[in-house]
């Protein structure tokens, strides 16, 4: 055979995989408003940067009259390539074959490319998009999931892992996402659950439909499993494209830096919080009077949303912002803001992303539902997950600094390296209502008229310690700054700990809330 | 705690005796208020089928006593009294598919 038939043989056999397109099965994924594997791998990736791998795989199952049946890549197509110039491990699932059903040698195609990306330290992207288990090949598949979980736990805090659910992605499956670091849904696309509405159905009597079941708006904004919401598959690439220019390849790398850009005119943090403490702001506004460009890319927008969590850029350098947000449920901190706000502080400190959280909040949400649920475990974790962190941390406190809420969230006690605060700032045990009425109980309750007792002492105790001079004096904050001076005193915090080093005591790992 | 329909008026979130004006969670605003248990209510605590019923109306019961089997998860559920009394009603059947926080037998 001379060398151009060898070579066109190639041709002939990638074509055989590549184009082995079941037309039926096209249809339906485009009629859904889906791309197909390969499109959706070329949409994501820089233009001809993806290398495929194991094109030729084929699967080896014998039972139920499999060995007669060609799966075309065995479902899943894998490789490498660049997005915005960032090398990437990448795999997506093509629900064109065998409705991308999980066999031993899909799975082993996902686990190779999973290996090879924590050996070159690169993030790894899944495209999830598979009816589950391929049942033909029994535990054999089985095996297979187990071990992608395998992977997706020992590859954690080495390299960012991203998921992207295009598809259905129902029962052990869902594993795999749940332990990567950011699951990316689509609204109508994406369907997430580990028992489906038809099991439901039988066993409980309970009537729903996948989509309010586990659909993209569940998943953002009830259960939290998912970190970012798009409209349509190619708003979602956008906004993966976007993460991937903020974190780093993995966790012995810092992320890129980017030409120091000043925030967008317009933007006057003075003008932000309103004179009254209870009245309520937004503080994105803050944050984009802040950052580089007023850029700021919202993480776990649609849960939690009492408090904001997110990526910018500080002079050029990535920056995570954890910020209390007073416009919801007055920016308390609860079972699944604690747990949002912590999580998030976790993935920054692998990957060496400085942290700066604002602080605005009253306290713990009051409530028989919150204390059934947990709060004390789940605020737990924030308090171990700042604790534990080791990145530079900034603190500004903004306003209200009450109580165990003050504590949390990343007070000089926990280990922030510079606190900063504003002269409206109210750094206390508790707001001075509460305080008063219990202090001057039997004062106020004695008084010929107690409702002007109480105003008279709120008022006291407001001028005496709804300050962030007690907490000065003590030294517990480092400066008291004017807020207009908030971005150039981060700049200069960041800048003098760009070296820091924190190696706590030798442990196999701790032990936080989960 | 208040939930408006004015969306000029924000609700608000009342805490350490002051009232936050703040918008409200979805979450939050559809939380189930919490209700001391009726000690005279038998309540189902996980979906299944009735599938045997040991006691009817103006039966006495004593802590401990079989009331029900409850099929759940595959398994054979015995449901026991968790208090003395004396039973009012009985409001399910042999059969029958029960879903959690459902009321099966009333006390007098």
């Amino acid at each position: 055979m001379s060398i151009f038939s060898k070579i066109a043989e190639l041709f002939k056999r990638s074509e055989t995989v590549t184009r082995a397109k079941d037309t039926k099965a096209y249809e339906k994924q485009y009629a859904m408003g889906k791309l197909g594997a390969r499109d959706r791998i070329q949409a994501l990736l820089d233009p001809d940067s993806f290398q495929e791998y194991d094109l030729f795989v084929e699967h080896r199952c014998k039972d139920f009259d499999m060995g007669k049946k060609q799966l075309p890549g065995d479902g899943v197509v894998t490789g490498t390539g660049t997005i915005e110039g960032h090398p990437v491990a990448i795999f997506a699932q093509d629900f064109t074959v065998a409705g991308g059903s999980l066999g031993l040698m899909h799975a082993r195609k996902i686990t190779k490319i999973m290996d090879h990306a924590i050996k070159l330290g690169i993030p790894l992207i899944g495209i999830n998009d598979s009816g589950g288990a391929r049942i033909q090949e029994g535990v054999d598949s089985l095996a297979g999931y187990g071990e992608i979980f395998y992977r997706n736990t020992r590859a954690s805090g080495v390299i960012p892992q991203i998921s992207v659910i295009l598809g259905p992605c129902a029962g052990g499956a869902v594993y795999s996402p749940a332990l990567t670091d950011f699951v990316f849904v689509v609204d109508k696309i994406s369907k997430m659950f580990i028992t489906g509405p038809e099991v439901i159905k039988t066993v409980l009597g309970e009537e729903i439909s996948m989509e309010d079941l586990g659909g993209a708006r569940v998943h953002t904004e009830t259960s939290g499993n998912a970190h970012f919401f798009a409209a349509s598959e190619i708003e979602c690439f956008a906004q993966i494209k976007k993460l991937t220019t903020f974190i780093p390849w993995n966790n012995r790398k810092k992320a890129d830096s980017y030409p120091a850009v000043p925030p967008k005119p317009g933007h006057r943090i003075d003008r932000v919080i309103p004179e009254q403490p209870t009245k309520p702001y937004d503080i994105r506004d803050v944050i984009a009077a802040l950052c580089d460009d007023s850029d700021f890319l919202e993480v776990h927008q649609g849960w939690a949303a009492n408090i904001v969590v997110g990526f910018a850029r500080l002079e050029g350098e990535t920056v995570g912002i954890v910020g209390n947000q007073p416009a919801v449920l007055a920016g308390v901190l609860d079972v699944d803001s604690s747990d949002k706000a912590a999580r998030f502080v976790r993935f920054c400190d692998s990957f060496n992303i400085p942290l700066i959280t604002l602080v605005d909040l009253p306290g713990y949400l009051p409530g028989v539902d919150q204390e059934h649920a947990g709060v004390i475990r789940h605020g737990a974790k924030l308090l171990y997950a700042y604790s534990e962190a080791t990145v530079p941390k900034l603190t500004v406190i903004l306003r209200k600094a009450y109580g165990g809420g003050y504590i949390a969230m990343c007070s000089r006690h926990l280990g922030a390296d510079f606190v900063f605060a504003w002269p409206t700032a109210e750094i206390a045990v508790m707001g001075p209502e509460g305080a008063a009425n219990i202090i001057f109980k039997s004062e106020i309750a004695a008084s010929p008229d107690p409702n002007e007792t109480r105003k008279q002492k709120v008022r006291e105790y407001t001028e005496k310690f709804a300050n962030p001079y007690v907490a000065a004096a003590a030294g517990h904050i480092d400066a008291v700054i004017n807020p207009e001076e908030t971005r150039g005193s981060l700049i200069h915090a960041l800048r003098i700990s760009a070296a820091k080093q924190d190696v706590g005591p030798v442990r196999k790992h701790g032990i936080p809330p989960f | 705690m208040s939930e408006t329909t004015d969306p000029r008026v924000l609700p608000t979130l009342e805490i350490d005796d002051t009232v936050f004006e703040t918008h409200h969670t979805r979450k939050f605003a559809k939380r189930t208020r919490y209700a001391p248990r009726d000690p005279r209510k038998i309540l189902c605590f996980i979906p299944g089928i009735i599938r045997k019923i040991h006691v009817a109306p103006g039966r006495k019961i004593k802590r401990g006593d079989h009331l029900l089997i409850l099929e759940a998860m595959k398994m054979q559920n015995d449901i026991s009294s968790p208090e003395e009394g004396t039973v009012k009603r009985v409001h399910v059947a042999v059969g029958q598919m029960v879903t959690k926080g459902q009321l099966l037998i009333e006390f007098e």
